[in-house]
């Protein structure tokens, strides 16, 4: 069993002009985990991830991808990477069969090689029965299966997922997580690209934060929880306009109060005596909820802001 | 060998996708030349023949005159189609470039795969036209089979110009322009309908510069037997020099843009 890392990354940068889009991070992804990139859009999780795979250049610093130089063997590492981009380019005018034969052929996979994959694939998607209908008649939920459908054609080493769900309702999610998380039972290594705490937590083994190209923070889901923000979350809604009047009447109550737009959150590690106490000093909430710490809480501390703006 | 073998491979994805969509593309490629030819070789060429006389162009009846010209320019609108929409749609509207260059492909390969592609279809547009005029008792046979290849060089030669052109665009304002200014007055003023000494002398070295006129010299003087207006070897060098120039600026902008 080789222990090297899959991805290993050293001062890392991408950058576009004067825009520095990656600011020299360091992160290494191991064989068989699922790793993934937290932070909003434009943070440089995309920019970090067409680097990964050996789309984009990298302006400085060092990279590895499978043992190679993304540089010089962009197209040895394409072959033994599986791709979902954030943005569809499949084509739509083509039956479903027919994208996949045409990108098993792109990796030099033999025809009946491909046509079994095909079949296998498309039962793993669950679109069997929509083999031969052109893409344009797929839901958004289908074409991202059958995106993912596709990058398996190779049988990679090394999943990237670029935010696999976004733009999804919520059905499609959950049954789009459930084929990722097959996947990692059979122990493909997934890097995946989020802004949604939800599916970090769902998805990763481990993650890192990044903010404004940098990352901020690294670990395991339930680490960075833990490290980062007390037990507990109370959220505090008050009727408009009033939050403001009354929001130093919260302080002091919970470990830590943010003051978001809309609701006041506060930290702690006993919600039910959060709760009682601002009842206590008078203060009516319009609604009031204890819920448990999550990422979204971690990456409030670390950079003042919500994900999903 | 890389880059060629990752052509083969991206020539041959075009070909599986055209499979799903050749019928449409393959009845107007029939029914353009016969109403072409009956139009203006016939209905009008009958005019022409009668007014001046056979002699008048080339020595030849207008019909035989006109059939290679047409040849070649509908190769090259062919060849120029090819590599418009569908080119900007790969890198932008429908982003299928960019599925591409995830895999082991490169852009050399995808931009010379494109371009042979695109000469195939010309190729057999033009072999169609070719069956269509010797129908028409426009051509002899022998000279119409002979005349698909400068017509395919023709076509080959706008399927990289076009490629080069449009890899630049963001808009498909610049497509519907390139027709307007470019390929239409190319189509009409380039020797395919008169030569080009009917221009006024100071249009002619504009008409000269054009690739279609060297593809349209070359295809008539196939079709016909008769000697180009150049050296043949000089009107080949000229529409591969735009085989090349166009993949070069193609595979230069597209690695700019798409692998950035």
């Amino acid at each position: 069993m080789n222990s090297d890392p899959l991805v290993l990354a050293k001062g890392l940068t991408k950058r576009f002009g004067d825009l520095v889009a990656v600011d020299d991070i360091d992160f290494e992804v191991r064989a068989g985990e699922a790793f993934g990139f937290l932070g909003p859009n434009g943070a440089g999780k995309s920019s970090t991830m067409k680097m990964i795979g050996a789309t984009s250049p990298v302006t400085d610093g060092y990279l590895e991808v499978l043992g190679m130089d993304p540089e010089s063997q962009g197209t040895l590492i394409r072959d033994r990477l599986g791709v979902v981009p954030q943005e569809e380019n499949l084509d739509p005018e083509l039956p479903i069969d027919a994208n996949l034969m045409i990108y098993g052929r792109y990796f030099g996979l033999s025809r009946p090689v491909i046509k079994e994959r095909i079949a296998e694939l498309l039962e793993f998607a669950q679109l069997t029965d929509r083999a031969k209908d052109k893409v344009d008649s797929l839901s958004g939920g289908m074409k991202r299966r059958l995106t993912i459908a596709r990058s398996l054609i190779n049988q990679p080493d090394l999943l990237l997922l670029d935010e696999p769900t976004a733009g999804l309702d919520p059905q499609a999610r959950h049954l789009l997580w459930d084929r990722l998380y097959r996947l990692k039972q059979q122990g493909v290594t997934l890097i995946i690209t989020t802004h949604y705490m939800d599916e970090a937590e769902q998805l990763c083994d481990r993650l890192v934060v990044m903010d404004k190209g940098k990352i901020v923070a690294e670990g395991s889901p339930a680490a960075l929880i833990q490290e980062h923000s007390p037990r507990e979350v109370v959220e505090a809604r008050f009727p408009a306009g009033v939050q403001e009047g009354i929001i130093d009447r919260l302080e002091g109550i919970g470990a830590r109060l943010e003051a978001l737009p809309d609701r006041a959150l506060l930290y702690t590690d006993d919600g039910d005596h959060v709760a009682a106490e601002i009842h206590a000093r008078g203060l009516q909430p319009e609604t009031i909820l204890t819920r448990r710490s999550t990422l979204e809480d971690v990456f409030l501390k670390l950079t003042g802001r919500t994900l999903v703006d | 060998m890389t880059t060629v073998r990752h052509a083969a491979t991206y020539f041959e994805s075009r070909a599986r996708a055209y499979r799903h969509q050749w019928r449409g593309s393959a009845i107007a490629s029939f029914l353009n030349p016969v109403m072409f030819l009956a139009a203006m070789g016939i209905g009008l060429g009958q005019l022409v023949d009668r007014q001046v006389g056979e002699a008048v162009i080339e020595s030849v009846a207008y019909v035989t005159f006109l059939a290679p010209g047409l040849m070649a320019t509908t190769a090259m609108q062919t060849g120029a189609s090819d590599s418009s929409w569908p080119v900007l749609a790969g890198i932008k509207w429908l982003r299928t470039y960019h599925g591409v260059l995830t895999t082991p492909l490169t852009v050399g390969g995808l931009v010379l795969g494109h371009v042979g592609f695109a000469t195939v279809r010309a190729l057999f547009v033009a072999a169609i036209y070719a069956v269509v005029a010797t129908l028409f008792g426009a051509l002899e046979l022998g000279g119409a089979l002979l005349a698909i290849l400068p017509a395919g060089l023709t076509g080959m030669a706008f399927a990289a110009a076009v490629m080069g052109y449009s890899s630049h665009l963001s808009k498909d304002i610049g497509l519907v322009n390139l027709f307007r200014y470019g390929i239409t007055p190319m189509f009409l003023f380039s020797g395919a309908f008169f030569p080009i000494t009917q221009l006024p002398g100071f249009i002619q070295p504009v008409a000269i510069i054009t690739p279609t006129w060297h593809g349209v010299e070359l295809t008539r003087a196939a079709a016909l037997g008769t000697a180009p207006a150049w050296n043949p070897a000089l009107h080949v060098l000229v529409l591969l020099a735009f085989v090349v120039v166009g993949v070069l600026v193609a595979r230069r902008k597209m690695q700019e843009r798409l692998v950035s």
